[in-house]
């Protein structure tokens, strides 16, 4: 079977977001990572490898030039190939799943894995759009996928506020990850030269029939108020006194 | 990388480099960053939560996570592929030592590893050694140790006592002695040892742990780095085969001093990782701590100490990356894999020796001022253990005492600077010659602040050459082969091209980052003025030192009235430059670059 693993360029959590003078978001010296939650998606394609499931394995980005530094690092996780969008442009998630729709029509995966949301816009809207746009089945939050041994179906685990949900999917179907479906290994250094040699395919967002219009525009971005500097308190008493202090 | 070329060793002191010959760290390649972020994550995951378990020397930890460290890769870098290593770029495993960095006690236990432990058999080794061993240490399966000194020889490690008889029947040798100060011993599996041969002919030798007759002393108690290993390794009629001998026998100083050349660009890798992260706590208590009613980051004498941090880590990293590029220059001639290619790494290796000992003393003295001043931003927080910076504090010491004290590297430097200078290949007599000729038609710019300022930078370059090459050039005329005796000359000549070549390499940088549109070429800008400017006050009175030391009369007066010619230091407003580097590491709570 195929798996396609569609992954983000996002900047590091650890990295600090600034404005520019003219309130644009200030991304010089930023560091770039694989969203996390699409890095959770690919280990789980790749472990399901390992533990026998007879699969090829494909990346796939929209994004810029540099987005290609992300998709090596899919690659040297385990990937076959990758696949670049080219595109410079920030994309609304519906554009996203317009745009992975026709990835879909070249690709024809028999499983969608993903991220459930990109931690840059945290939208949580890509994998249900996209699924709704190829009318493929969708299960979002996965903790747990079991895929059956003819690969027709998946058993997918959902953690929900109160408890665990089940659910069974016809295959092709749209699997969004969540946090403890799996942990991303090291990128050990010998598979990241072994990576070197498989192919990255580059694919113009013309090829794919352009971005449509989708009538949402971003209009400006402010910081929230900063932080009033803390203070060190000696021990335990101080600070049920400070409390006491606040609560009155 | 093809563009670039590689200028002999020291070549910096007679002329200015080419700018498209210069790496500079922004221009690594996507692949070494990646390589980076395994190495970081797994530093940050895997042995900085274990810190306190290390230092209270947890059987077995050590070794443990030197095995994963080599499952990653981590230990084979250097290490060509047909022996199970990654032959990776110099500059790649530079970025990598950084990360390292990041665990001082580890790193000295993977630099011991790799470095010293590993690259004796790598450059030195019969083939036989190399295939017998060099796949396992690339693994992390054996662990390596270096054993050098001795008790009553550090510095001087050629009047070692240890001695190696060879039986009568000429088929092993037996060695008897004591080691000390030996990284990694409590878990090594494998020792270079050096020995005289017959108590005469000073030689390295390969000693398995296993072999009777070799035991290890308790831990000593250090100051610091105290998550590493380092006792003595006691050699008692502990018996080896002839073949045990790495390189020739009566040759093991080369070995030695090799050896330790590479270890002193690692030192100064590693000295920029850690001052990286002391740098991050540093600005973010500065941020958090509030004194008469502001954060203490708002006062200039604690902006002053974070931006002459962020210059000095400035300066060391351009000189690390440009002397990184120059060497993967000149690796990628060499194929590591072929027999025999040992003559031509050696040689390769060697020609970066002036910038390696520079390496190795500003490097540490850089990551000192920053435990340091970091230290004194956490006020007495700093000096408690419940904050990172007692820990760094001790932790950074030792970088100025192994691998050849700061003394014996700025001594080395000269030494390196006159052998070639009399093999003829740098030409530093001519130049200083050169220089003398030229010296009544020279007439330096004063400050002209209407110049380009990065052109002004460069005129303040020359001016830092000229005066050390004629500082160098007359005690060289006045003293000759005599000047070593004169440390305290020496070592003025050493900071002298030590300036020279960190201003003149952060200039390098700060160009290439205006030319290229970067954002944060402006702060590379300020960096090296301020730099630049405490530099020229710094060499004029380095200068003066010399010449005063090695003439009188009107002699002195007539070498002071050319170093006024030759040096104009300017007058810049380095309070102002300081704050806006500050700015920066305040906001980001980061070296800024
Ligand atoms: C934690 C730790 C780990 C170590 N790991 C290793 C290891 O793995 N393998 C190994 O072989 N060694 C190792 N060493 C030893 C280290 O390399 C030596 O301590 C170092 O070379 C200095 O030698 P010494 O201690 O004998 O000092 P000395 O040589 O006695 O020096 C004392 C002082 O005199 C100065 N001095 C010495 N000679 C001169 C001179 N000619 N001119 C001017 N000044 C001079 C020195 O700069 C120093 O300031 C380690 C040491 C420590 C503390």
């Amino acid at each position: 079977m195929r798996i396609l693993v569609p992954i983000k360029r996002t900047p590091d959590p650890n990295s600090l977001v600034r404005l520019t003078a003219d309130a644009q978001i200030d991304l010089d010296g930023c560091k770039w990572i694989v969203n996390p939650f699409d890095e959770i998606a690919l280990e789980e394609a790749v472990r399901q490898r390992e533990a026998g499931l007879d699969a090829e394995i494909v990346v796939v980005s929209i994004g810029p030039e540099e987005a290609a530094d992300q998709l090596r690092a899919c690659l040297a996780m385990g990937a076959d190939r990758a696949i670049h969008v080219c595109c410079n442009r920030s994309l609304e998630p519906i554009q996203t799943a317009h745009l992975l729709a026709a990835v879909v029509a070249t690709e024809q995966p028999d499983l969608i894995l993903m991220g459930k949301q990109a931690i840059d816009g945290d939208q949580n809207q890509t994998g249900q759009m996209l699924a709704g746009r190829l009318g493929w089945p969708q299960a979002t939050f996965a903790s747990t996928i079991t895929i059956s041994d003819n690969h027709t179906t998946a058993v997918v685990e959902r953690e929900v506020d109160t408890g665990r949900e089940t659910l069974q999917v016809r295959l092709p179907a749209v699997v969004t990850a969540d946090l403890r479906l799996a942990e991303p290994r090291y990128v050990a250094l010998p598979a990241i030269i072994r990576a070197r040699n498989k192919p990255m395919a580059n694919v113009a967002v013309d090829d794919l029939g352009g971005v449509p219009d989708c009538g949402v525009r971003t209009v400006g971005y402010e910081l929230p108020p900063s932080r009033a500097p803390g203070v060190m308190l000696p021990d335990a008493a101080s600070l049920a006194a400070k409390i006491r202090e606040a609560v009155q | 990388m093809a563009q670039i070329k590689a200028p002999p060793g020291g070549a910096f002191l007679i002329e200015e480099a080419e700018l498209d010959g210069v790496l500079i760290p922004e221009e690594l390649s996507a692949e070494a960053r990646l390589m980076a972020r395994t190495t970081e994550e797994f530093i940050r995951k895997e042995v900085l939560p274990v810190t306190d378990r290390l230092e209270a020397h947890e059987e077995g930890l050590n070794a443990r996570l030197m095995r994963s460290a080599g499952e990653l890769g981590l230990l084979a870098g250097g290490i060509p592929e047909v022996f199970g290593g990654l032959d990776l770029p110099k500059s790649t495993l530079t970025l990598q030592s950084e990360m390292i960095a990041l665990a001082s006690s580890f790193a000295v236990t993977v630099g011991a590893h790799t470095q010293i432990g590993t690259l004796p058999i790598l450059y030195f080794g019969t083939e036989e050694q190399k295939r017998k061993y060099l796949p396992r240490l690339a693994s992390g399966e054996t662990i390596g140790a270096f054993a050098l000194s001795e008790a009553e020889s550090g510095s001087d490690a050629l009047s070692a006592k240890t001695r190696a008889t060879l039986t009568p029947d000429g088929r092993r040798y037996v060695l008897n002695g004591t080691k000390m100060w030996i990284s990694n011993a409590a878990f090594a599996d494998l020792f270079t040892v050096f020995a005289k041969a017959d108590g005469e002919q000073f030689t390295a030798f390969l000693v398995e742990r296993n072999t009777p007759g070799l035991s290890i002393g308790r831990e000593e108690h250090k100051l610091g780095i105290r998550g590493s290993s380092t006792c003595r390794v006691i050699l008692e009629d502990v018996q080896i085969p002839v073949d045990s001998v790495i390189g020739e026998v009566g040759k093991g100083y080369r070995v030695a001093l090799y050896i330790l050349n590479i270890g002193r660009f690692g030192l100064g890798a590693g000295a920029l990782g850690t001052s990286r992260e002391l740098l991050r706590h540093s600005a973010k208590y500065a941020n958090q701590r509030v004194q008469f009613g502001s954060r203490i980051s708002s006062y200039g004498l604690i902006q002053h100490k974070l931006a002459e941090m962020a210059v000095r880590m400035f300066t060391l990293e351009s000189m690390l990356y440009r002397t990184a590029g120059y060497w993967d220059v000149l690796f990628a001639g060499v194929d590591a894999s072929a027999e025999g290619s040992a003559d031509e790494l050696r040689a390769v290796t060697e020609e970066y020796a002036i910038e390696c000992a520079i390496l190795k003393f500003y490097g540490s003295e850089v990551l000192d001022y920053v435990a340091d001043e970091g230290l004194q931003i956490h006020g007495g927080n700093g000096y408690s253990e419940e904050f990172p910076m007692a820990r760094a504090y001790r932790d950074a010491r030792i970088n100025r005492i192994f691998e050849g004290t700061n003394e014996i590297n700025r001594l080395t430097l000269l030494d390196q600077v006159l052998r070639r200078a009399q093999k003829g290949r740098l030409a530093l007599p001519q130049a200083a010659a050169k220089l003398k000729e030229a010296v009544l038609s020279l007439a330096p710019r004063s400050s002209d602040l209407s110049a380009d300022p990065l052109d002004e930078v460069g005129e303040w370059i020359r001016q830092i050459r000229n005066a050390t090459l004629y500082a160098a050039g007359q005690a060289w005329e006045t003293l000759g082969v005599k000047i070593a005796d004169l440390q305290e000359v020496a070592a003025a000549i050493a900071d002298m091209s030590a300036v020279l070549f960190a201003l003149e390499s952060g200039w390098l940088r700060a160009r290439k980052l205006a030319a290229s549109g970067s954002p944060r070429s402006g702060l590379a800008l300020s960096a090296i003025q301020v730099y630049g400017a405490d530099a020229c006050a710094q060499v004029e009175q380095w200068s003066r030192y010399v010449i005063s030391a090695i003439s009188d009369g009107d002699t002195r007066r007539t070498h002071a009235a050319v170093l006024r010619r030759i040096l104009k230091p300017p007058l810049v407003d380095t309070v102002t430059l300081r704050r806006q580097l500050a700015r920066s590491v305040i906001e980001l709570e980061a070296y800024p670059w």
